[in-house]
């Protein structure tokens, strides 16, 4: 083995002066976290906020038509829901290594995965929102003399907008658990520094890594939230 | 693309391994299931019955729902080391957030004037429990058992790890069983869980009394 090595370098490598939190492998160590921070956590945090943000828009692109579809054609909301609620229970694992042979290990496979997890709920969202519109508003807003283009969009629309932010929000929190799964197939996002870790296990890593991705999915869910009160002013007045 | 094809022979040759896997998969399934029940399903009924604690089961749900499987395990390894136990626990914490809550919300969105009238009629605390809650609330109830189930099962996958076993020691050893062991477990898991989904929701509408097992047809495992 040591053939391989030129005479007078160190069998073992240097990793310089770590402290005794590191050296104990002790819960959680802020110095090593913070030195890691800007080379290993920080890109993998921008990198588990875009592959979410992608699957979350093009979830929501294809979802929000399939409900607007399935609102004016009644008979399409079951096989809609049957096919989304089918992708939903399968396995994360299992889905992006079904990919995998098909699109390989690219991040390709990575967001066809995310997008199948979110479209049933984000397709309930909208579509339960827009069922929920009371046939009586409905009516007065058709009596107004709006086209039924324009009740779609300026009545049924805003008023679904509560339930379409909640669909959006469940759908993005578990986007960003499930996009740490990922790190089995790209090597992105906050999964690879766990999974690099799990051969050795050391501590700050797991907790360092886990716990950016809650805090994320927090973050996100606010964001959302925060959105969706300012899109829906009035739920705010009635209160 | 080839590794489709391949998949069924693979299955045909070795169905002795998927078996003993899918075994080790369902039981450590059932074990966490059963376990977080036990203690899940009685604290939501609790808190359900006497309307308390909506926040403490939001926010268990919220946090339950945020926290990566996959993490958790990770960091489980940590705290206990390698094997069932591990990842054991990881799946009872991620099973009961969403049964808390479903129960909760089950008991403590049963209509008042229902309660109000089972307590007129001379029903103790415990009777409306168990004779009107409790049958009104059971499709939410078993929708949050589904849920948790299907977190479970998926899950699961991810138990090889942590050395825990089950159908992700195929899935995840691309290198022993090829491309095509690979892509016939994760078929096999993604049946397993479709089929342990579809299974508890006969179950549900078994346990429903008649009256209520028209709620049962849109309750499911998807998270409200």
């Amino acid at each position: 083995m040591s053939g391989f090595a030129p005479s007078g370098d160190p069998i073992i490598p240097d990793y310089g002066e770590v402290s005794d939190c590191v050296t104990n492998n002790d819960f959680f160590c802020t110095d090593w976290f913070v030195q890691q921070w800007p080379s290993v956590f920080w890109p993998a945090l921008l990198d588990h906020i875009l592959m979410t943000v992608i699957a979350i828009v093009v979830g929501f692109a294809i979802a929000f038509t399939a409900a607007l579809v399935a609102h004016r054609r009644k008979w399409l909301t079951a096989p809609f829901s049957m096919v989304t609620t089918f992708l939903y229970t399968l396995p994360p694992l299992a889905l992006f290594q079904l990919l995998v042979p098909i699109t390989g290990l690219s991040l390709l496979t990575v967001e066809i995965a995310l997008v199948a997890f979110t479209l049933v709920l984000l397709f309930r969202g909208v579509l339960s929102g827009l069922l929920a519109v009371p046939d009586d508003v409905k009516r007065a807003a058709r009596g107004m003399g709006l086209s039924s283009q324009q009740v779609l969009w300026r009545v049924e629309m805003p008023l679904a907008m509560p339930s379409i932010i909640s669909g959006l929000r469940i759908a993005t929190v578990l986007t960003v658990s499930i996009a740490t799964i990922a790190a089995f197939v790209v090597d992105a996002g906050l999964g690879a520094p766990i999974l690099k870790a799990i051969s050795s296990p050391f501590n700050t890593q797991f907790i360092g890594a886990g716990a950016l991705a809650v805090l994320l999915a927090f973050l996100l869910d606010g964001i959302l939230a925060l959105t969706g009160r300012a899109l829906t002013p009035w739920t705010k007045a009635s209160r | 693309m080839d590794a489709f094809p391949k998949a069924f022979p693979f299955m045909v040759d070795n169905v002795g391994l998927l078996l003993e896997k899918t075994g080790e998969h369902l039981w450590l399934s059932l074990v966490a299931l059963v376990v977080s029940a036990v203690i899940a399903v009685p604290l939501g009924l609790w808190l359900g019955h006497v309307h308390k604690g909506e926040f403490l089961a939001v926010s268990i749900t919220n946090i339950g729902r945020a926290l990566p499987s996959l993490a958790l395990i990770a960091i489980l390894i940590g705290l206990v080391g390698i094997g069932f136990l591990n990842v054991l626990i990881a799946l009872i914490l991620l099973a009961f957030p969403p049964m808390l809550s479903y129960t909760f919300v089950a008991i403590d969105s049963v209509d008042r004037d229902l309660t109000r009238a089972a307590r007129g009629m001379g029903l103790t605390p415990m009777q409306v429990l168990f004779r009107t809650e409790i049958p009104l609330g059971l499709p939410m109830i078993v929708s949050g058992i589904r849920t948790a189930t299907v977190l479970v099962v998926s899950s699961a996958t991810l138990a090889t790890v942590a050395g825990g076993g089950g159908l992700g020691d195929i899935i995840l050893n691309q290198v022993a069983y090829g491309m095509e062991g690979v892509v016939a477990a994760a078929l096999w898991v993604a049946v397993l869980s479709i089929l342990a989904d579809q299974l508890i929701g006969l179950l549900g509408r078994l346990l429903s009394p008649r009256g209520v097992r028209h709620l049962t047809a849109q309750a499911d495992a998807v998270p409200v």
